[in-house]
Formats: C-alpha cells, sequence, structure tokens
C-alpha cells in the first residue's frame, strides 16, 4: 500500500500528462499481480466497495472527534477521504501497512456493520498518506485528476500496445484483469470477448465552433435529446449500455429479447411523443425519459406510459463482422438494410436531414428550436467508427443557447479542484417589479462556465458580500449579476419557481449591471418548451 | 471606576485603546500604532507614530519609509522603538510590553497594562524554534487574543527537518532542474534559507529580486544566510541543480520561464491540503508555517491560561468551538482586512 499511496500522492501534485502517464506506467511494471490490478481498476474507477460510503467515513470520525470540528475541517478541506486522513487519530502502534490485494480482499469482506469496527483497524495500520489512498480507493471516484482513459493509456504506453485494444477489451474484463496483464506484459493470447455482450467504447463528436464544412464530404443528422446507447447481443444474451458503459438493461427490460441477431448497435434513447421535432420527430421531452432512468425495477404502467424506443445511428458489429474500419456511407447502408428486420415498436433510423449546401442546412439549424431539437449532427462520410473523440470526423453543432439575466443568491464551496473557493452559484429572477419591493426566486444552479481568474474574482465577491450563513451555503447581498446559458427550460414542480433549466452555465458575469436589472421570472416562463 | 476591560476595544480596523488614543495593527493610518510585526496585513504605512520592535522599524522603513526623513528633513511617520522585554508607557496610564512572538525578525505580541489588568494581543506567532527570531514566551494575562490563521484540526506542521530532507532529496534527484521555491518575501523565505543552511546544504541559493532587499536587511540583523545570489545575473544553465526562492506571486508568473525546468515547490501551512497545492500548480508542497498549528495554538491557550480569550483572522469558529468544548471563555472578533493566504 505504501507504493500505491505514494503514486497517488505523486499523481495528484502532478500537472504534466506525460509525467503521470509516466508515473503510473512505472508503477504498473514494478508491481506485482495481483496488486496492480487492483490498483489499475481504482484509478480507473473499476472498484466498488458498497459497506464503505463517504457517510461512512463521515460517521466514524464524528465518533472520534467533535462532529462541529469536523464539519467546519470538511468544509475547508472539500474533500471527505482527506479530511479524515488528516484527522485520523495517529494510532499507539507503528504503521504495518497491508498490501492493496489485502486491503481490497478486507474492503470486500466488509458489510454496513462489519465496516464500522474493520475499517478503523485498517486506518490505524496506515501513515496519512496511506489513509488517503485508502479511503480514495475504498470509496470510487479518486478525483485526482487521472481519469479512467488516461489509466488506460498509461497501461498500453507501460506495456507497448495499443490503448485501443485496451478499451477494447476492457469492458469484458473484471479486476484485477489477469487476462489483460497476461497479454499485455507477457506476451500471452489476447483476451477473448467475442461471444461476450460487452460495451464497445462509443465515438464521439467535437462541438462545431467556427468551421464550416462541405456536405459533399459530411452527412447531417439531427442530435436527439435522449440518452445515447449502445445494444449488444452476442452469446445468447442482450445487453443496454449507457454512454459511460454502464449497463442499464434492467432498466429497460423491453429491449433484452427482441434484437434478432447478434449486432452491436448504437443509438439514442428515447420515449414515444410529439414533443421534438413534431409529430413526424416522435420522440418525447427528455423530462419523460427521465421518468424511466434510474430505476431498479420498472412496472408495467412505467412501460405503457413511457414507452421506450432506439433511434438509430449505427451498426458497429453484425452478425460476426467487425465492420467497425468500414466507412460510414457502408455502415449506413447496412443499417439501413438491418432496420427492416427489426421490430418497428423498438427501433427506427435517425434520418439524414438533407440541405443544397452548409448555408442551407445552417438554416435548417436555426429553425430546429421551434421543433425542440437540441441540433445537428455531422459526420464525415468517410469515417470509420473509431473509440473516443478524434478531430475532423463527427461534429455535433447545438443551436445557440438561450440566455436570461439572474442575479446570484447563494454560493457554495466546491470540491476537488475548487475546495475552499465559493465556486457553485444558486440564482434567481424577479417575481415581479424588483422597484416595488418583489423577491427573487432561485431559478437555477451553475457550476461552469468562467475562468479560474473569474472564479477568484467571484469567490472575492461572495466573502466580502455576504449577509447570511447556512453551513457551507453562504447569502450575498445579491448586488451581482450572471448572463446565464441554458439549452431549455422546462415546468417543474421540485422547485419553487416551478421551472428547471436544462444545462444551465455562466455565460458572462455582468459585473457592470445593477440587478434591478435582470430579468422576471416571466421571462423565463415564455421560454417554456415543452 | 470604569467596567472591566473598557479600556480595549476591539474594532473592526484593529485594536483601540481609548485612553491611549492608540491602535494596535490597525489596518488604516491613525495617529499612534503599536505595531506586532511587519508583515503588510499588520503594519501599514502612514501612521503618525509607530511603536515597534527596532527590527519591526527597520523593516517598516525598508517598505514605507516609516522613521525616516522626507525631502524637507522632517520625519512624517514617527518611529518609537522599544526593545523586547522593555516597558514603555503611553497616555492614559495604559503600559504595553513587547514579547517575542517567534513569528518573523522583529514579531512580537504586545502585553498592555492598564488598571492592573492585562491584555496580550499576539499578532501572528508560532511555537516551533526558527533560526531567524527569538522564541515565542508564554505570559500570563487576563484577556488573550490569539490569531486563528490554521484555526482547524487539519493543521499540523510537520518537523521543518522533514520537510528540508523532501526539498533536497528532490533536488538531488533532478541535477538538470533547479526547485524553485515559492515562500512570502519576509520571514519564510529566510527562515527557509536559513534552515536550509542548517541541514548542511552549502551552495549558493538564487534569489528573486524581490526577495533581496529583505535578505540583506535580514543578514544586518544577524541572521546568516550563507551566498546568495539573483537570478538576473545568472544564466540559465548556472541555474541547473539549484534552489531558487521567489514570492509566491512568481511561481506561475512569465518571470519563471527563464529557469531551467523548475520543479515548483511551495513553502507554506495551506500546503498541508492536497487541493491547496493543486490550485496553485504546486508539485512540491512544503508544510512550512511561521504561524502556530492547531496543536500549537490549544497549547498556547491552555498555558497562557487567560479568563478570556479574544480569537481573531483565520478559522475563528473551530478555536472558538475548542474552547467552548474545554469551557474557556472565548469569542470571535470580526477585525477586517488580514490576508493569510501567502503564508
Amino acid at each position: 500500500m505504501e507504493e500505491f499511496a505514494a503514486l497517488i500522492d505523486a499523481l495528484v501534485y502532478t500537472r504534466s500528462r506525460n509525467e503521470k502517464l509516466r508515473l503510473i506506467a512505472e508503477y504498473l511494471k514494478a508491481t506485482p499481480d495481483p496488486d496492480r490490478g487492483w490498483a489499475l481498476a481504482a484509478l480507473s474507477d473499476g472498484l466498488d466497495f458498497p459497506a464503505v460510503k463517504s457517510s461512512t467515513i463521515r460517521n466514524l470520525l464524528k465518533d472520534r472527534i467533535d462532529p462541529v470540528l469536523w464539519t467546519l475541517s470538511r468544509d475547508f478541506v472539500g474533500d471527505t477521504a482527506e479530511t479524515a486522513s488528516l484527522l485520523w487519530p495517529a494510532p499507539d502502534e507503528p504503521p504495518s501497512p497491508p498490501s492493496v490485494s489485502e486491503t481490497v480482499e478486507l474492503l470486500s469482506e466488509m458489510n454496513r456493520k462489519s465496516v464500522l469496527t474493520e475499517l478503523p483497524k485498517l486506518l490505524d495500520r496506515l501513515d496519512s498518506s496511506g489513509r488517503y489512498a485508502l479511503l480514495k480507493l475504498a470509496t470510487g471516484g479518486m478525483r485526482i485528476g487521472v481519469s479512467s482513459r488516461l489509466a488506460k493509456t498509461a497501461f498500453a504506453q507501460g506495456f507497448d500496445v495499443s490503448v485501443d485494444q485496451v478499451e477494447e477489451y476492457w469492458h469484458g474484463l473484471t479486476p484485477p484483469y489477469p487476462e489483460l496483464f497476461a497479454w499485455a506484459a507477457e506476451g500471452a493470447d489476447p483476451p477473448d470477448i467475442e461471444n461476450l455482450p460487452t460495451f464497445r467504447p462509443f465515438m464521439l463528436a467535437h462541438p462545431l465552433e467556427e468551421t464550416v464544412v462541405d456536405l459533399a464530404d459530411y452527412a447531417a443528422e439531427w442530435k436527439w435529446d435522449g440518452i445515447r446507447v449502445q445494444l449488444v447481443r452476442a452469446g445468447g444474451e442482450t445487453r443496454l449500455f449507457s454512454r459511460s458503459g454502464d449497463d442499464i438493461s434492467a432498466t429497460f427490460p423491453e429491449f433484452l429479447e427482441i434484437l434478432p441477431m447478434n449486432a452491436v448497435l448504437d443509438g439514442e434513447l428515447l420515449v414515444r411523443g410529439s414533443h421534438q421535432g413534431g409529430e413526424a420527430g416522435g420522440a418525447a421531452s427528455f423530462n419523460a425519459l427521465q421518468q424511466r432512468l434510474g430505476r431498479k425495477t420498472v412496472s408495467k404502467k412505467m412501460l405503457a406510459e413511457y414507452p421506450a424506443f432506439i433511434r438509430l445511428y449505427d451498426v458497429l458489429l453484425l452478425e460476426g463482422d467487425d465492420i467497425r474500419t468500414l466507412p460510414w456511407t457502408k455502415r449506413r447502408g447496412r443499417l439501413e438494410a438491418l432496420a427492416s428486420r427489426l421490430p418497428e415498436s423498438h427501433f427506427d433510423i435517425s434520418s439524414v436531414v438533407e440541405a443544397t449546401d452548409f448555408e442551407h442546412l445552417a438554416e435548417i439549424r436555426e429553425g430546429s428550436r421551434e421543433d425542440a431539437i437540441e441540433g445537428l449532427m455531422l459526420k464525415r462520410r468517410d469515417s470509420p467508427y473509431i473509440a473516443g473523440r478524434r478531430v475532423g470526423y463527427w461534429y455535433k453543432w447545438k443551436r445557440d443557447p438561450l440566455l436570461v439575466d439572474c442575479v446570484l443568491m447563494y454560493a457554495q464551496r466546491g470540491s476537488g479542484k475548487r475546495s475552499s473557493f465559493f465556486s457553485d452559484y444558486t440564482f434567481g429572477c424577479w417575481d415581479g417589479d424588483p422597484d416595488s419591493g418583489a423577491d427573487l426566486l432561485p431559478v437555477g444552479k451553475a457550476y461552469s462556465g468562467f475562468t479560474d481568474e473569474e472564479l477568484k474574482k467571484l469567490d472575492r465577491h461572495v466573502r466580502s458580500n455576504t449577509v447570511n450563513r447556512f453551513g457551507p451555503v453562504r447569502e450575498t447581498d445579491k448586488s451581482l449579476v450572471f448572463e446565464v446559458a441554458f439549452d431549455s427550460v422546462h415546468e417543474s414542480k421540485r422547485h419553487k419557481s416551478g421551472l428547471a433549466m436544462r444545462f444551465p452555465r455562466i455565460h458572462r458575469i455582468r459585473w457592470d449591471k445593477p440587478p434591478h436589472e435582470a430579468d422576471r421570472i416571466e421571462a423565463l416562463r415564455a421560454l417554456i418548451a415543452d | 471606576m470604569a467596567a472591566p476591560f473598557s479600556w480595549i476595544k476591539p474594532e473592526p480596523h484593529g485594536i483601540y485603546i481609548p485612553p491611549a488614543d492608540c491602535w494596535v495593527d490597525p489596518s488604516r493610518a491613525v495617529d499612534h500604532a503599536l505595531v506586532t510585526h511587519g508583515h503588510a496585513d499588520h503594519a501599514r504605512g502612514g501612521h503618525g507614530e509607530t511603536v515597534a520592535t527596532p527590527e519591526t522599524l527597520a523593516i517598516m522603513e525598508l517598505r514605507y519609509r516609516t522613521g525616516a526623513e522626507d525631502d524637507a528633513g522632517e520625519v512624517p511617520h514617527k518611529a518609537v522603538p522599544v526593545e523586547y522585554g522593555e516597558t514603555i508607557r503611553l497616555k492614559g496610564g495604559v503600559d504595553a510590553i513587547y514579547i517575542p512572538a517567534g513569528h518573523v525578525l522583529g514579531s512580537a505580541q504586545i502585553l498592555l497594562e492598564h488598571a492592573g489588568e492585562r491584555v496580550i494581543v499576539t499578532g501572528d506567532y508560532k511555537r516551533r524554534e526558527d533560526p531567524t527570531c527569538p522564541p515565542f514566551e508564554v505570559t500570563a494575562c487576563d484577556i488573550f487574543i490569539t490569531e486563528a490563521t490554521f484555526g482547524l484540526p487539519v493543521f499540523e506542521h510537520p518537523p521543518i527537518e522533514e520537510e528540508m530532507q523532501k526539498l533536497l532529496g528532490r533536488l538531488a534527484a533532478h541535477p538538470d532542474r533547479c526547485v524553485l521555491v515559492g515562500a512570502y518575501a519576509l520571514g519564510k523565505a529566510q527562515r527557509v534559507i536559513a534552515e536550509l543552511r542548517r541541514a548542511g546544504h552549502s551552495q549558493p541559493i538564487y534569489l528573486h529580486g524581490a526577495m533581496e532587499k529583505m535578505c540583506r536587511l535580514y543578514e544586518e540583523h544577524g541572521v546568516d544566510l550563507g551566498e546568495l545570489r539573483l537570478v538576473a545575473d545568472a544564466t540559465k544553465d548556472e541555474l541547473r541543480g539549484h534552489i531558487v526562492v521567489c514570492p509566491p506571486s512568481a511561481l506561475n508568473d512569465r518571470w519563471s520561464r527563464r529557469l531551467p525546468d523548475p520543479i515548483t515547490a511551495m513553502a507554506s501551512g495551506w500546503m498541508r491540503v492536497r487541493q491547496r497545492a493543486r490550485q496553485r500548480n504546486v508539485e512540491l508542497p512544503l508544510v512550512i508555517s511561521d504561524h502556530a498549528d492547531w496543536n500549537e495554538l490549544t497549547r498556547t491557550i491552555r498555558e497562557v491560561d487567560a479568563q478570556e480569550n479574544w480569537i481573531t483572522h483565520g478559522r475563528e469558529d473551530a478555536l472558538l468551538r475548542w474552547c467552548q468544548l474545554h469551557q474557556r471563555r472565548a469569542k470571535a472578533l470580526a477585525l477586517v482586512g488580514y490576508e493569510d493566504e501567502d503564508d
């Protein structure tokens, strides 16, 4: 565990991507199996110990230190694992650190009751850095500036194999990935995943910014507002995966017995309706889909009220053929041919948007707001299907955001890189005429859209304009206006204002604008798209 | 007779002593100021008269021309030196005694006595040994006005020797690079240099131009800093394998581009928190502080054992809570203008 803890600390303090890759690769090469496999799983978010939650750690600490001091410390540090690692009382005995494998074994044996006695024993065997690494590993989501992709890239670089191949095998394997290390480090045969219903990494798109593309080279499709999914059938089993590769089959059981052939299909999961693109569009709003998301079991009523279907974008594997290297036009042809063999109740194809030239396409995109569509996708006709986000192949061309001027009301400290900065903002619109004493009603929250420099200024603004404190939340004097950008706004019973914004972010900070000139709630309500 | 301690008033801009018409560490210009130490958030220019230790006055002269003659040969901002342990009588029957605070060169706690009542204003202080200034002296009083910069139980400064070994170890591992240490220009920089010397590092140490005068001032006051050179006088190659000291603000500045692939270090108590180090893009955090850590703050409150503790600038809430838990009377003062970000 000492080497792993040292790696975690080094990664925390390293900014250079190359240096991070080097550090991880060196560790993976120098560490024996299965420790390195577990470490790789930890770095790529592949570990989950249901018994150990942030709240578990909080409760353990509150038994050992005054709860008020704990809360103040946690609030300042901005990270539960780190706060706990710093505050854990030094044990009487010198540390006798467990190996990574032993740690994983002990953690996976814990249940919600035993964790209260067993986790402290483990913490007592480690120094402060070791405790930090342990708690990060145990609660998942390391937040140390290492993405799952970076960890896999380091693995690939360390053992001189292709990262695309690592991605390909990844989802068919489980920690500590013995087959993966045997293949990459010892030259054994690659893992066999052909007959497994495993997730294949998605091809993703870049935002189209200043670029103009030639429609002779690119095809356009609508960008549907659902969730991107992959439906896989292999080895007699069908599974549905979300964009991040999470298995969501149980939430959408209607797709599990319906695919008549082995295939890997890429598409948008939507609910039947007429919100997006009208009757012809055939899809309900994202809000409707949201009723179905995140459920462990699905009632018949749900299935009937919110019937889901997949609007197909692409096909990756079909009846034993890997067709990802074929150009998009060829794959599109296979997809169209395939469509007739799929039940219409559950599938259709994302149609190609025809336009005479780019300008014409731009006009069509302008109209997409009335059709309640997010925007367009542009796909190069000769593009193979490549995992990840490659420049030049696929673009997303969202319609311009909506804008509204809001007043900053509350601010909360962020976590991770922004710990101790007031970086999460709740803002409101006027519920009437502010000059006749109307109040502000909170309408949304945003955490992004500003630079680091602006964050510092905003933090200073919050600190020097605080009128009230509620734990980690500061109420400000409501003197600052944000121009907030968002994709759409919907009715919502969850919020006091009755409105919920989709993807709100700070577009501009209007240091110059007096707060009474911010927008009224009616202005926002007029933009409702439901 | 006046109510107890009515002669001492915490105001937003400093501690005011009405009978003496005098302020302690005021954050704006006043006629009569008692100053604990030379850091800019405690010592400001423009006071009519400043009472401080000779070292603090030397620092203030360098920064604000306190005590210096103007073109007409007048001294517009008078300096009144007072040695450690010496009693100075102020107006209205108030006595002031300056006691070492162990924070930086010249730093003092100020013991104020009036009508048999004793109040100590600590300014900033630490309890660790420091080769650049005399150590903090525990002194009995009725009201103890303490700082709380690192007033959270997560703050525990490790022994400075460990941090020096971290720094020298990294330097030795990268002979073709340099280690750039961000350190507060007054106090921290000189302490780090003096501790490096103590750890046996005899190589020249390179300075950012903004550090030079203060280092010379320390040397004039008997602090041996070894061989110091300016980065401006050195070539990139000469800096390889050496330590460079700069103010924290220069760490990520264009200035640092002239250095040979620097390893960015920062000497600060905040470096105890990983995310704080990350926010400043620090690769080598050195947990070195000139303030008391949590254990030292609580130990000092216990040792001084005052009837009442007033807590200022820093994380007052937590120290206040500790006082409550340990049945010690305490309150938080809301003084403005104290910056602690660079320690």
